[in-house]
């Protein structure tokens, strides 16, 4: 599976040997491989008008394009606010929930995730075939896909140890541009431009996962609650800034260059979540390694909204902890 | 009928071709020389509908929609032959007499005596006595011994001590069938009450001095309140309209010291379409989110669900937390009054949390009060307009509370989805007819045998391993949050989706969680014998030797395996696009993949599918019941290999 951002074909039909040529080094002769755009068609054609665009049939024969389109930007981010709100809106009966609920809809942008990061797991594992994934700039749906795909094809990355990893390649250096991206959260007015829920929207999809294979994952929501806040805000230096660059370089500010030094100047989250003390928390006492994939159901009934995230501070979640406490206890007596 | 295909509702791809049989109590769809020799059975008794679709290119589509939500879709290829299964199927669906009930010819294998003793299982004197009853307020009545006060209610029924049989009676006439106030549950802590009754007949400004002696005999019976609270469970507009009919409600200044509150529970006409446009939702192929969720708000079933909770919150908050006593009742009592009751009892109480509890309290509030079992779903063929879920909206409180309070219940959903099942299947002879009468009068409990003694026997597959009995959750009462909490009621996909089996977690962690419990106490057990071996054996001086080697085999034991991982799932049709990309051979092997083997340890014995297999004698000529995986009556369930994976992309 490959990723990368858009082609610049723009609207002369550019074309660049190398870079078919570097596409061609994955494919064997006579083999196809399949391009998982996670834009719309249109919207894809539009990017040529700026510059942008797709690969060209002719020039990339053996690779197949299949259109995903993927909610990212402000719609995203006002999905996310919506949904916040109705979740707060005490006022709403039931009689208007549900749709309520589909307005925001944050739910539908979970389900197109995962059918999306289904497609290009399929196409790997059933089709044997090889993947590029890529929307404009390779930075949001993109890592999405590609990050949602491996937890669904490989053991390994469904591990505590194997999902930091996961997290540090496919957001962390891929250069997901945190500091942008998480920057605010849904009650903000300032409605930045440059602000979107992508690694929230990552989360839930990965929530969604553990409910529907609860023995199949080596953490718990816990983890998922804790990555969730450190995005926006952390004691550590794990998500800071925008991509490796910035982190090492460091960034402009102004006229002046900020040096970050992340490595020197902070922890990482990863460390203390590792520590043998804090570790146990975040671990799924229902955990038993599974070599195989796991293909989610993204039919509507098999989608909730999490409630662990969306209603954390509206309703008591002691009963439920208490139910995790005792499956602890259970397990943990054999 | 040969080489009929059963067609697969998620993915059109899994198509099963085979021989469809029918018998006086099945449907029987048998698959054709798969090495499983997967069968589909369906009782006549869980047949909703039937539907004649359209012929097409390869045959004729037959729909049959059961009470239980399987939906089967078969396709016939002589229309001929279609339209014959279509008629005796409408037949055998809609039976005239009770004899033609599966339970007259269930047999179990059981003796006389066996029978017997799984109708007393559950005794409903008992529960009154474990409430405390007979005391100095509440006492039991024969008054309608006979059955000559009301034939919708039992024999015996608990009334307050100062009700005299005259006030019972005037109060009885006073109340639309008669039904007058009688207790559902006391509270032996303070001596509050729930009663449930009917309406009263009081029009627009009728009075009974009986009956409202009667109400007054309630509240003495609590002598730590002055008044009582009368619910009515209709919405008000619907309770004025009855008025004009001569019935109606209490009026606060005819009955002395009562509270009257509405609590608007929709009728069971809306209940029925509700639950009809909520299946649709569920027919939709390939629905996006919003189809979902508009089509779930639409039906408004989750509304009635809480409308419900919310009712039964009212009055077990009443109950325990004021002290007062409540009169329930809707029009005839016996709908929305048997829901109501029941779950304010199941959050008063934690022994109607146990699964014994449970079933007495479906005993209590629903079978002795003449819940309508016949004719809200149509054991024989009735008026259509009478059937309604009143039950299983029960059933469905239950298991939103469940979801709230995972470690309340001793039961798990197995048990409630069963429990709906068979209310269906007549497999049981509990839930047939319309009154305790009239059971009597068939002699049901002569000729058929309990559904409560079957499943107590396969209790283990129905317990729920969170529950422990001193848990903070199990003791006392429940209280679910009333507000804000509407992210709180959830689609039961576990009930309405059932046979879909793609749907579902594969994994189930409560036998999971059930396993590791019997594992640990097996341990824990042998580890006891253990200890008290090498006590004696310490005691009897023996060399080192023989120590250790029992301390070797201890350490065997402790690593318990869980060695389902094994199953595996496939993927669900994401999309169809790779429609053109040639699709690996078959042959190459899904060895990873190999989908679910049914086998003994899968399955549950009790699963209602396969004992209605299991049975020798339900008239079944040329098949042997026991296919060797041991049922395989789930539909839709993957089995073997599944080598038809790619081709949907072909």
């Amino acid at each position: 599976m490959l990723r990368s951002s858009q082609p610049l074909t723009g609207p002369n039909r550019k074309r660049c040997r190398e870079d078919e040529m570097l596409l061609g080094t994955v494919l064997d002769e006579g083999e196809r491989g399949f391009i998982i755009d996670t834009r719309s068609a249109q919207a894809a054609k539009q990017a040529r008008m700026t510059g942008g665009g797709t690969e060209p049939k002719s020039f990339y024969p053996q690779w197949r394009r299949l259109h995903r389109p993927l909610e990212r930007g402000r719609p995203l981010q006002e999905s996310f606010t919506k949904l916040v709100e109705a979740c707060n809106d005490t006022s709403i009966n039931m009689d208007r929930w549900l749709s309520r609920l589909e307005s925001c809809r944050w739910l539908s942008h979970v389900k197109a995730a995962l059918s999306t990061a289904c497609l290009a797991a399929q196409c790997l594992d059933r089709e044997e075939a090889n993947v590029l994934v890529h929307g404009a700039e390779g930075t949001d749906t993109t890592l999405l896909v590609t990050a949602l795909a491996q937890v669904i094809l490989d053991p390994s990355c469904r591990t505590l140890t194997g999902f930091q990893g996961l997290l540090e390649r496919e957001w962390i250096e891929a250069g997901h541009p945190f500091h942008l991206r998480c920057a605010r959260s849904a009650y903000s007015h300032a409605r930045l431009k440059q602000e979107a829920p992508l690694f929230l929207l990552f989360l839930d999809c990965m929530w969604q996962l553990s409910r529907q294979f609860p023995f199949s994952l080596e953490f718990s929501e816990r983890l998922l609650l804790t990555l969730f806040d450190n995005a926006y805000a952390s004691a550590y230096g794990t998500f800071l800034c925008n991509n490796e660059k910035e982190r090492r370089v460091g960034r402009e500010v102004g006229t002046a260059l900020c040096l970050c030094k992340v490595k020197e100047s902070t922890h990482s989250l990863w460390a203390w979540l590792n520590q043998p003390g804090e570790k146990q928390q975040y671990l799924n006492p229902l955990y038993s390694h599974n070599a195989l994939v796991i293909w989610p159901s993204v039919e509507p009934q098999s989608i909730q909204l999490w409630q662990g995230l969306f209603f954390r501070w509206i309703r008591s979640s002691q009963y439920l902890d208490e139910a995790w406490a005792e499956i602890q206890r259970l397990v943990e007596g054999s | 009928v040969e080489n009929v295909w059963l067609l697969d509702r998620l993915s059109s791809r899994k198509a099963a071709l085979g021989t469809l049989y029918l018998t006086a109590t099945h449907v029987i769809f048998a698959e054709n020389g798969s090495e499983t020799r997967k069968e589909t059975w369906v009782l006549h008794s869980q047949i909703s509908s039937i539907e004649k679709q359209a012929t097409t290119a390869t045959g004729c589509p037959l729909l049959i929609r059961c009470k239980n939500f399987q939906v089967i879709q078969l396709v016939i290829p002589q229309e001929r032959d279609c339209h014959d299964v279509y008629i005796s199927l409408i037949r055998l669906a809609r039976p005239v007499k009770y004899e033609e009930l599966y339970c007259f010819s269930f047999n179990p294998k059981l003796d006389k005596e066996e029978r017997e003793q799984g109708w007393k299982l559950v005794d409903l004197n008992e529960e009154y006595n474990r409430m405390g009853i007979p005391n100095n307020y509440w006492q039991i009545s024969d008054v309608n011994r006979d059955y000559g006060v009301c034939d919708s209610y039992p024999t015996e029924v608990y009334v307050p001590k100062s009700a005299t049989a005259h006030i019972i009676v005037g109060s009885s006439k006073f109340r639309s069938r008669r039904r007058f106030p009688a207790l559902s549950y006391y509270c032996k802590d303070n001596n509050a009450s729930i009663c449930r009754s009917s309406q009263p007949l009081s029009g627009f400004s009728a009075r009974c001095l009986e009956d409202e002696q009667m109400l007054q005999a309630i509240r003495k019976a609590n002598p730590g309140s002055d008044f009582i609270y009368v619910v009515d469970t209709r919405p008000k507009l619907n309770a004025m309209a009855n008025r004009a009919a001569g019935k109606g409600y209490e009026n606060e200044d005819n009955y002395s010291n009562i509270k009257f509150q509405f609590i608007g529970i929709e009728n069971i006409h809306v209940m029925r379409n509700s639950l009809q446009k909520m299946l649709e939702v569920c027919e939709l192929k390939s629905p996006s989110m919003s189809d979902f969720l508009w089509g779930l708000e639409n039906s408004g079933w989750l509304k009635h669900i809480k409308a419900i909770m919310d009712a039964g919150i009212f009055i077990a908050k009443a109950v325990a937390e004021e002290g007062v006593s409540v009169l329930v009742h809707c029009s005839d009592g016996w709908d929305r009054t048997a829901q109501v009751c029941s779950v304010a009892s199941l959050l008063l109480d934690p022994y109607y949390r146990t699964m014994k509890g449970f079933m007495v309290l479906i005993e209590k509030d629903w079978v002795s009060f003449g819940h309508k079992f016949n004719h809200r779903y149509g054991n024989l063929d009735g008026d259509p307009k009478e059937i309604s879920p009143v039950i299983d909206q029960f059933i469905e409180c239950v298991w939103q509370l469940m979801e709230q309070f995972p470690c309340a219940f001793e039961f798990n959903e197995r048990f409630l989805i069963h429990i709906q099942h068979h209310i269906y299947s007549c497999q049981f002879g509990n839930f047939l007819c319309n009154s305790q009468k009239e059971r009597r009068e068939l002699r049901i409990q002569e000729r058929t045998y309990s559904l409560w003694a079957h499943l107590w026997k396969n209790r283990a597959d129905y317990l729920n391993p969170l529950y422990r009995s001193h848990h903070s959750q199990t003791q006392g009462a429940l209280y679910p949050q009333m507000a804000p909490c509407n992210f709180l009621y959830k689609f039961w996909s576990g009930m309405y989706n059932r046979f879909e089996k793609g749907l579902h977690p594969r994994q189930s962690v409560t036998d999971y969680l059930m396993a590791v419990k019997e594992e640990t106490q097996q341990l824990e057990e042998e580890l006891e014998v253990l200890a008290e071996r090498l006590e004696n054996l310490q005691k009897s001086q023996l060399n080192d030797n023989k120590v250790k080697s029992m301390q070797q085999d201890r350490s065997k034991h402790l690593g318990l395996s869980t060695s389902n991982n094994s199953l595996a799932n496939t993927p669900q049709e994401y999309s169809s696009d790779l429609k053109s990309f040639p699709s690996r051979s078959p042959s190459q092997g899904d060895e990873e993949d190999s989908a679910l083997i049914l086998t003994q340890d899968n399955l549950k014995s009790s699963d209602p599918d396969l004992s209605a297999n299991s049975d020798q004698e339900s008239g079944v000529e040329d098949l042997s019941c026991r296919s060797p995986s041991g049922g395989g009556c789930l539909p839709s369930e993957d089995s073997g290999k599944d080598s038809d994976e790619a081709v949907f992309l072909a």
